[in-house]
């Protein structure tokens, strides 16, 4: 057994204060959301945080560990190396109570670059056939559609939270992950959504969103092919 | 309380959802206005977790592959307990779901020459298992809640927790949810419903299934007299990581894996000789219990749990990174065992529900004496139709959300076309203001309750896990029967710590169970009843399967605060029962 101290920002009606649990895990291999459904379930059920698959896929439980945003799910107590741990809502988001984060900002901004098969809808829905893909179409943006949507790199954005009306990484990521598929046709359209002031323009390549995503997804990475993109005559 | 009018609501946004979605908006081209109602956010569905793949007949002439053939292998899978009309229904549109959902935008795992690649899996005679690496499940989830975002008129309600399906004299009118963030409860008044609420797993103590996979609304539909059917038929994924239950892939074995005991031995060749690590998940789950049981399993130190192993080592570096990544990185994450290096530790974990809500082969909810309740449908796992019988085959529920997701969107679309605006009456008011009071008097400022949401949640847990697991016996399900009984009426003074209304998940939790506690008495009743063994479903004290007695569907619902049991027959269209031999 190990004992952890866990130090939870809480937050109700708009008023925060910390509060601390200490808990005993059952090894090093417990992870943060472990501890804290222990927490939850056996002294705090008012301990209020998002969580589902835990195994990393489904970007439920995305919160600030230890001053680092991270996923609870993936993050082991081996991993962190130390029994002292704070936990904190996402930055960059309005707080509903405790970890857990409104996200529906977020999910517009991601809404807006169109993600989705931008071709004849006729010959999406009706079409019978596959459009072929070789396996090097597929490399092109495969690796942008592991996005989960946990919204880890939104908060670990220093550009949003100085402008709140910039995309983010994650909703630019996305408009790359639809550009660079070679079965859509709305590249041009997207880049006349993303290319200004308050899309890939904001971005000053820190690459805080590249370091945090538990997907390797890399949106700084992204957004630099899509300026490249931007400045082709 | 807010009440809003749509043509069709959706209870749920995995795959069977989110696709009914897409074809409902397709089918009124935009016009219809439909509510997606989701107690997660609706791209975070347990759906999300499917790893291996979705099954479908795809290049028959470069394959030898047939419509047929799949049919039969799945027929079989069931232990002939599938209605077969249903399954061919299922093996002819599951290509075409396959096609859509590349047209969507799905990055299948291609060929050099662009076409699909496919992959074995068990119990499947001929490679048909359609991939996205192993995440095909994320892909899928992810690109079909992409495309609904491209309909104005499909509007998500995330984190709205259905509390209430209204049906009326046997019509469907509408639900009522909760809105986790702020607390109020909205009433949905539509023409037509769809539940796609998934699984849930979470019966069980050790399970692949999410946290939010709890199955609350089995127990709701049995509240308003609809019958569950099969019930009883749990699936056991035999290869579980240990000690948490998350979902090592059936991919692994249909890429070449081996599962052996503590002694080295592949011992499947002692159960299936012929398929071996590639037979249904039934069969290889009983073998693994029995070979911990007879003393050739291994112990994990930490939880104390017997275990097998799943040996990948000779699959090599570039077969692991390319075909099964995220099997890989759970190992090594989660229980620090690179596959490449050792074998990992996996045993015997609740994975699907067989059963489910009482269905005809298009999806229509059918009430116990097989009217339809109109305006109703259901699809996916939380739907028994039924394709999987005794027992579902790897990649067939992925092809099975998206087929029925399909159907019933396009039915529930037409049927709400030619109807008029849907009025709110007067007894829709009653029903609404009675769940109103149910909520918000009844439980979120009701002082007294005592017991805690979360130990009863455990004792439910442990008492399926210990009783109506794998192998069963009369005894134990009689006596699993009586301690959930007993469990059920302490639960009626459940105490609530949480008096707040922003997102009281303390709240949601208390509802989840209060619904899992009807629902787990189906699978009991149904086990119970079950004299035979048949699929995943095995009795020690009955260990044959009893075709001229049990070659039935159990149907169980409410009626009078008590659970009834009633049986429909399976249909039969080609395949005569035989026996079942991998």
């Amino acid at each position: 057994m190990v004992s952890v101290t866990l130090r939870v920002r809480r937050q109700v009606a708009g008023e925060g204060r910390w509060q601390v649990y200490k808990v005993e895990a059952a090894s090093e291999k417990a992870t943060v959301l472990d501890l804290l459904l222990k927490v939850k379930e056996e002294q705090d059920p008012t301990l209020a945080l998002r969580y589902s698959c835990r195994m990393a896929i489904c970007g439920s439980c995305g919160m600030v560990i230890n001053g680092r945003p991270m996923l609870a799910c993936q993050t082991k107590l081996s991993d962190l190396g130390s029994t002292d741990i704070s936990v904190e809502p996402m930055w960059n988001y309005p707080v509903v109570k405790d970890l857990v984060t409104d996200m529906g900002e977020f999910f517009d901004k991601h809404r807006r670059v169109k993600p989705y098969m931008l071709r004849r809808e006729e010959e999406i829905f009706e079409g019978g056939d596959e459009f072929r893909q070789r396996p090097e179409d597929v490399e092109r943006y495969l690796d942008f559609a592991y996005c989960i949507f946990c919204g880890l790199c939104y908060s670990a954005c220093p550009r949003v939270a100085e402008n709140p009306e910039f995309l983010g990484p994650q909703a630019l990521g996305q408009a790359a992950r639809w550009i660079f598929d070679s079965r859509d046709r709305g590249a041009q359209e997207r880049m006349r959504i993303v290319d200004g002031e308050d899309g890939l323009w904001s971005c000053h390549y820190i690459g805080s969103c590249s370091e945090v995503c538990p997907r390797g997804v890399e949106p700084a990475f992204a957004i630099q092919l899509l300026k490249m993109r931007a400045m082709r005559p | 309380m807010d009440l809003y009018k749509y043509d069709v609501v959706i209870v749920g946004s995995g795959i069977a959802g989110l696709r009914a979605a897409l074809q409902a908006a397709w089918t009124g081209r935009g016009r219809l206005s439909i509510a997606i109602l989701t107690k997660v956010h609706a791209m975070r569905s347990h759906s999300v977790s499917a790893e291996g793949g979705m099954s479908a007949v795809l290049y028959p002439d470069k394959t030898g592959d047939s419509l047929d053939l799949h049919a039969y292998d799945t027929v079989k899978g069931s232990d002939f307990l599938a209605d077969q009309d249903a399954v061919e229904l299922l093996v002819r549109l599951a290509p075409e779901e396959v096609r859509l959902l590349d047209r969507l935008g799905v990055p299948w795992t291609r060929e050099p020459d662009g076409r699909i690649a496919q992959r074995p899996f068990g119990g499947m005679t001929i490679p048909r298992t359609t991939f996205a690496a192993d995440k095909t499940g994320f892909f899928i989830m992810s690109t079909l809640y992409n495309n609904v975002l491209r309909f104005d008129k499909v509007h998500i309600y995330h984190e709205h927790f259905v509390t209430k399906v209204v049906i009326e004299n046997g019509e469907f009118r509408g639900v009522v949810a909760l809105d986790l963030k702020t607390g109020e409860l909205r009433a949905f008044r539509a023409k037509a419903g769809i539940l796609a609420a998934g699984g849930s797993g979470r019966m069980y103590r050790l399970t692949t299934m999410a946290h939010s996979s709890t199955g609350e609304i089995y127990g709701f539909a049995l509240r308003e007299g609809l019958p569950l059917k099969d019930m009883e038929f749990v699936q056991f994924h035999p290869t579980a990581l240990v000690p948490s239950g998350i979902l090592i892939s059936e991919a692994a074995r249909g890429e070449g894996g081996y599962l052996v005991n503590r002694e080295g031995e592949r011992f499947m060749q002692r159960y299936a000789p012929q398929r071996m690590e590639l037979a249904p998940r039934d069969i290889i789950s009983r073998a693994i219990v029995t070979e911990i049981m007879e003393g050739r399993g291994l112990t994990d130190p930490e939880s104390g749990m017997g275990h097998v192993l799943l040996d990948l080592r000779h699959l090599g570096e570039r077969k692991l990174n390319e075909r099964i990544p995220f099997i890989r990185e759970l190992a090594i994450k989660y229980v620090g065992v690179d596959p490449l290096k050792e074998p990992i530790p996996v045993r015997p974990a609740v994975h699907y529900i067989m059963g489910g809500i009482h269905t005809d082969t298009y999806g229509r909810v059918l009430d116990v004496g097989g009217n339809w309740v109109r305006g109703l449908w259901a699809a996916g796992e939380v739907a028994s139709v039924s394709v999987h019988g005794a027992n579902r085959l790897g990649s067939n529920s992925l092809s099975e959300c998206a087929v029925w997701g399909r159907l019933t969107g396009e039915e529930a679309a037409k049927y709400s076309m030619g109807l008029a605006e849907p009025t709110i009456d007067e007894s829709f008011r009653e029903s609404v203001k009675a769940e109103e009071k149910r909520i918000y008097d009844g439980l979120l400022h009701s002082e007294g309750g005592t017991v805690s949401v979360y130990e009863v949640r455990r004792r439910m847990q442990d008492i399926m896990e210990d009783h109506v697991g794998i192998f069963r016996h009369g005894s134990q399900l009689g006596e699993a029967a009586a301690m959930l009984k007993r469990l059920r009426e302490e639960a009626r003074s459940m105490r609530l710590d949480d008096r707040g209304k922003a997102y009281n998940q303390n709240l949601r939790d208390l509802l989840e169970v209060d619904g899992m506690l009807d629902a787990v008495m189906a699978v009991v009743a149904g086990a119970y009843a079950r004299t035979e063994s048949r699929g995943a479903h095995y009795r020690t004290d009955y260990s044959k399967r009893d075709d001229a007695n049990w070659l039935k569907h159990t149907l169980a619902y409410m009626r009078g605060g008590s659970l009834e049991l009633a049986y429909v027959p399976v249909r039969i269209t080609k395949w005569q029962p035989e026996e079942r031999k991998y």
